[in-house]
């Protein structure tokens, strides 16, 4: 009994969550952040993020950090660099991954560090589909994708970091 | 240069030389990326004398630590800040993690962290911050003369890039340079290398 209550209520936040996400023009999967290092002040948060019409990510936000941008990281010569990107353009039905060694939400003076298990809000705002609010789940220092247990995912295609 | 000498000599021969200048240059090009992409290592080769050398830095504890205490064991040594939320803790998580698989041979093996950006870095913050990985991390730092001398040893770029609201990023070569128990550079690794692929060079290496 207590157990199907306990799946009814994961079942209902996990829904209330996806609606939430789903709401408007834009899809927005697996938000998750990285735990940070102790000592760091700076995180990154990372999204996956789908406008079946074409859209545009034109600015971020959380309680989690006193200012996060979107940045890319680009490798030049092995030099690598780091920019904020004014806004991040979503073609038209091509999904578009923020991850490690790519684009990735730089969350700047944090609030206090990211724990691993902990989440926090995100809030996304779209020239089109406007402001759309995820809970950002925070996996462990280096971990390469949303779920934890990378011990596991060694085969994921997602694990390497390419461009 | 050679548009300045104003020599009857025919044009053919400057062109010859102007060509001989540029195959000299591709040829150093191609040895180069050749040896940086070589997983055999150059130790004792003309390009393992040119990376490396003399610095004076302190550890995350405060205590000096200078190129000879690379020596009695491998070496993995990587630049980069702790602000730098993205490709630092990715490679010294890789490196942590394949160090972790080195089995018997993990303890020949250490992983050097040389901040870019000491204003920010100091031994208090970089201890916290190296033991986050779990790896046998020395997280190193020094006066702005000291880092950019171990910058230079190691033919690594850095530049403050400034930002909106008077902060900065670090530019930095993210460049892994394995280093033989001699203090002598061997090889490199890329960030985008998985742990997996450093810890098989890696047993290869101390094998």
């Amino acid at each position: 009994m207590r157990l199907t209550m306990f799946a009814l209520g994961a079942a209902m936040s996990f829904f209330s969550t996806v609606a939430l996400a789903q709401g408007g023009d834009v899809q927005i999967t697996h938000p998750w952040a990285r735990a940070t290092p102790g000592g760091a002040q700076t995180g990154a948060a990372y999204v996956t993020i789908e406008s079946p019409s074409g859209d545009k990510l034109t600015s971020v936000s959380t309680p989690a950090a006193k200012k996060a941008e979107i940045h890319s990281m680009t490798m030049k010569n092995g030099v690598m660099e780091m920019r904020r990107v004014q806004e991040l353009d979503l073609p038209a039905g091509k999904p578009v991954t923020l991850k490690p060694g790519g684009y990735h939400i730089m969350l700047m003076q944090l609030a206090k560090p990211l724990a691993a298990g902990e989440s926090f809000p995100l809030t996304l705002n779209f020239a089109k589909a406007g402001m759309k609010q995820v809970t950002v789940t925070v996996e462990k220092v280096g971990a390469m994708g949303p779920e934890s247990g990378s011990g596991g995912g060694m085969n994921m295609p997602g694990m390497k970091m390419h461009q | 240069m050679a548009r300045q000498t104003k020599t009857k000599g025919p044009p053919f021969v400057l062109i010859a030389t102007a060509f001989a200048g540029v195959l000299v240059l591709v040829a150093g090009v191609l040895i180069g990326v050749a040896f940086r992409n070589s997983g055999h290592g150059v130790a004792g080769g003309p390009l393992g004398a040119a990376i490396g050398g003399k610095f004076n830095l302190v550890d995350q504890n405060g205590k000096p630590f200078t190129d000879a205490n690379l020596k009695g064991k491998w070496n993995l040594v990587f630049f980069g800040y702790t602000h730098c939320p993205d490709v630092c803790p990715t490679a010294l998580n890789d490196l942590s993690l394949a160090v972790d698989q080195l089995g018997d041979k993990k303890k020949d093996v250490g992983i050097v962290f040389i901040s870019v950006d000491p204003d920010r870095d100091t031994a208090a913050v970089l201890k916290s911050y190296v033991e986050s990985f779990g790896g046998p991390i020395e997280g190193l730092t020094g006066s702005a003369q000291e880092v950019a001398q171990a910058a230079k040893d190691y033919r690594v770029y850095y530049a403050k890039h400034p930002t909106a609201g008077g902060g900065y990023d670090m530019d930095h070569s993210a460049l892994i340079y394995i280093m033989d128990p001699q203090g002598r550079f061997t090889a490199t690794f890329t960030p985008e290398d998985t742990s997996d692929t450093m810890a098989a060079r890696l047993k290869k290496l101390v094998g």
